[in-house]
């Protein structure tokens, strides 16, 4: 059960001449969810977006150390990128469904890799909106824009279609903070419900979603992890006097 | 009455010179009102006066190949056919705007997507001085060096409706792609994201999402690239071949609106037949931009909606 499906080695990142991330190493175990905690600017969104490599979009950035998904190197020159993203998903903190109708975001990441078969595709749809919790919600209207859906809906939407392209990890970015607390509850239920079939990490600024949702907790602070291990021992028995300070609301 | 109550009762500077401004802007907006609505009604009477007191015919107007308003028919009626002129302006108009599309998407899509670097640093300055260019200049090269090409490849003259359409596909160039790389650049960038986090390449998030996501603004760069071309007078009128006759083919000389008013305008008399039939011609030239307009402000208005 213990088995680690993504492993992290000694990362920093640099952003120009700044050092966002100061040496990170951990792990990711299958099947487990895994919060990563601290205050703004600490990282963790930073470190997240290392595990698909979003960060190669930006300019000037350079990233040293070693990222294995499943013992391979996604750092390694020969990664296709696109073969990593199917397989790490990724949902972003505002919810950010395409201008389309919720069918055409849910069968999106199908379509460009190639699957035509209407009957695939409609099945798609449905498991996966009825993973994301959504399907009673939206089973009448998949030929409207789901621009049109409110915000909590259209993130679930957002997950359904990660879901569809069946990644094995899925990141989140703080996928509940521009939500409602009843909205953001049913994604956490959601997200409950899923991890016995995916991996998750999670960002969040909200240490009871950490506590509520996570197996393991990763504190980070000023771009060094400070602290991880079980949640329950992260938030009862913290070893660092930074964690206790930050999760006790001293700062951040 | 004591100071405080005296110094609230009366008008502080700052709010007279508030009240001074917001007359100023609206007296300057409602000139311009004004000069709009007059240029319209100026127009919309002289453009009516041929069916009015000369009798001419609207029908006439739109379907009949014959223009020469001095002259009557059997049934007294000016000859005012300008079925040739309309055919032209929309065939030079449409050619090069199906023309220059592509071409313009091509270099937005280089300028927004692949290359947003020497996309800002040579392509902008380049479709900027293009824009600059003086129209005559655009006719003179036309003259120069397109009639004669045309002439080569395809025979006759090589003034037409060929010649006027490239001409006016390097003018409206920069228009449609200046304004494609904005409906680009206004694709947030959280849908990029989002495709390419679901494994999509650069290309497919391009073609499939921001082509996509931007289609309304892109439509409207290709309407006021054909209303720039509807409208351009000068340079057409310089290659086109200014014969008013229905274009049989590509290569052979015909005429725009534009063209017909800016050559005959200054040798006709005021309030004469020859005269009215002309202000016909402004008149559904301005009806056209307007119809331009309307479908730019449609088209913008439910790209907002999405």
């Amino acid at each position: 059960m213990t088995q680690e499906v993504i492993t992290a080695q000694d990362v920093h990142l640099f952003y120009g001449k700044k050092e966002a991330l100061k040496g990170i190493s951990l792990d990711v175990r299958q099947h487990e969810i895994m919060a990563m905690i601290g205050p703004s600017g600490c990282g963790k969104s930073t470190f997240l977006r290392c595990l698909n490599r979003m960060n190669d979009l930006i300019n000037d950035v350079t990233i040293t150390g070693n990222i294995t998904l499943e013992g391979q190197n996604i750092y390694a020159p020969a990664t296709d990128t696109v073969k990593l993203r199917k397989k790490v998903g990724m949902v972003f903190q505002q919810p950010n469904p395409f201008p389309f109708s919720i069918y055409d975001n849910v069968v999106y990441g199908l379509k460009i890799a190639g699957v035509k078969d209407r009957q695939v595709l409609d099945e798609a749809v449905e498991t996966s909106l009825r993973a994301a919790a959504v399907w009673d919600d939206v089973k009448d209207k998949l030929d409207q824009s789901a621009l049109a859906l409110s915000g909590g809906q259209q993130q679930r939407v957002c997950i359904a279609r990660v879901l569809a392209v069946k990644p094995e990890v899925i990141l989140l970015d703080e996928p509940t903070s521009a939500l409602d607390p009843i909205s953001a509850t049913q994604v956490e239920n959601m997200l409950l419900e899923l991890c016995s079939q995916y991996t998750m990490v999670i960002v969040t600024h909200s240490m009871q979603q950490a506590s509520r949702i996570s197996d393991r907790t990763a504190f980070f602070y000023q771009g060094d992890l400070i602290e991880m291990g079980k949640t329950k021992d992260i938030f009862l028995n913290p070893k660092n006097k930074k964690t206790e300070d930050y999760i006790s609301g001293r700062f951040g | 009455m004591d100071p405080i109550a005296k110094s609230l009762k009366s008008t502080s500077v700052s709010a007279k010179i508030e009240r001074r401004g917001k007359l100023i802007t609206q007296l300057c907006t409602m000139v311009i009102v004004l000069l709009v609505i007059a240029i319209f009604a100026f127009i919309a009477s002289k453009g009516v006066a041929i069916f009015g007191q000369d009798h001419g015919s609207v029908l006439d107007f739109f379907t009949k190949t014959t223009w020469n308003p001095d002259k009557q028919d059997a049934y007294h009626r000016p000859l005012i056919g300008a079925l040739p002129m309309i055919v032209g302006s929309f065939a030079v108009t449409l050619l090069s705007v199906i023309v220059a599309t592509p071409f313009a998407l091509a270099a937005a899509i280089f300028m927004v997507e692949i290359s947003p670097k020497s996309g800002k640093k040579f392509l902008q300055p380049v479709i900027e001085l293009l824009v600059g260019i003086p129209s005559v200049v655009y006719g003179f090269i036309g003259l120069v060096v397109i009639v004669p090409s045309v002439q080569k490849i395809a025979g006759g003259s090589g003034f037409g409706i060929l010649a006027g359409s490239l001409v006016l596909f390097v003018m409206i160039l920069p228009t449609i792609t200046s304004m494609s790389v904005d409906a680009l650049k206004a694709v947030p960038r959280y849908y990029r994201e989002a495709s390419l986090a679901l494994g999509a390449t650069r290309w497919q998030t391009t073609y499939k999402v921001v082509l996509r996501a931007g289609a309304p603004g892109i439509m409207t760069a290709v309407i006021f690239g054909m209303s720039r071309a509807f409208g351009e007078a000068l340079a057409v009128q310089m290659v086109i071949g200014n014969a008013i006759l229905m274009p049989t083919n590509l290569a052979s000389p015909a005429t725009t609106l534009t063209s017909i008013l800016t050559m005959n305008v200054g040798n006709t008399i005021m309030g004469t037949t020859a005269n009215n039939a002309l202000w016909t011609l402004a008149l559904l030239l301005l009806l056209m931009s307007l119809i331009f307009n309307i479908i730019i402000k449609y088209l913008a208005k439910r790209g907002e909606l999405k």
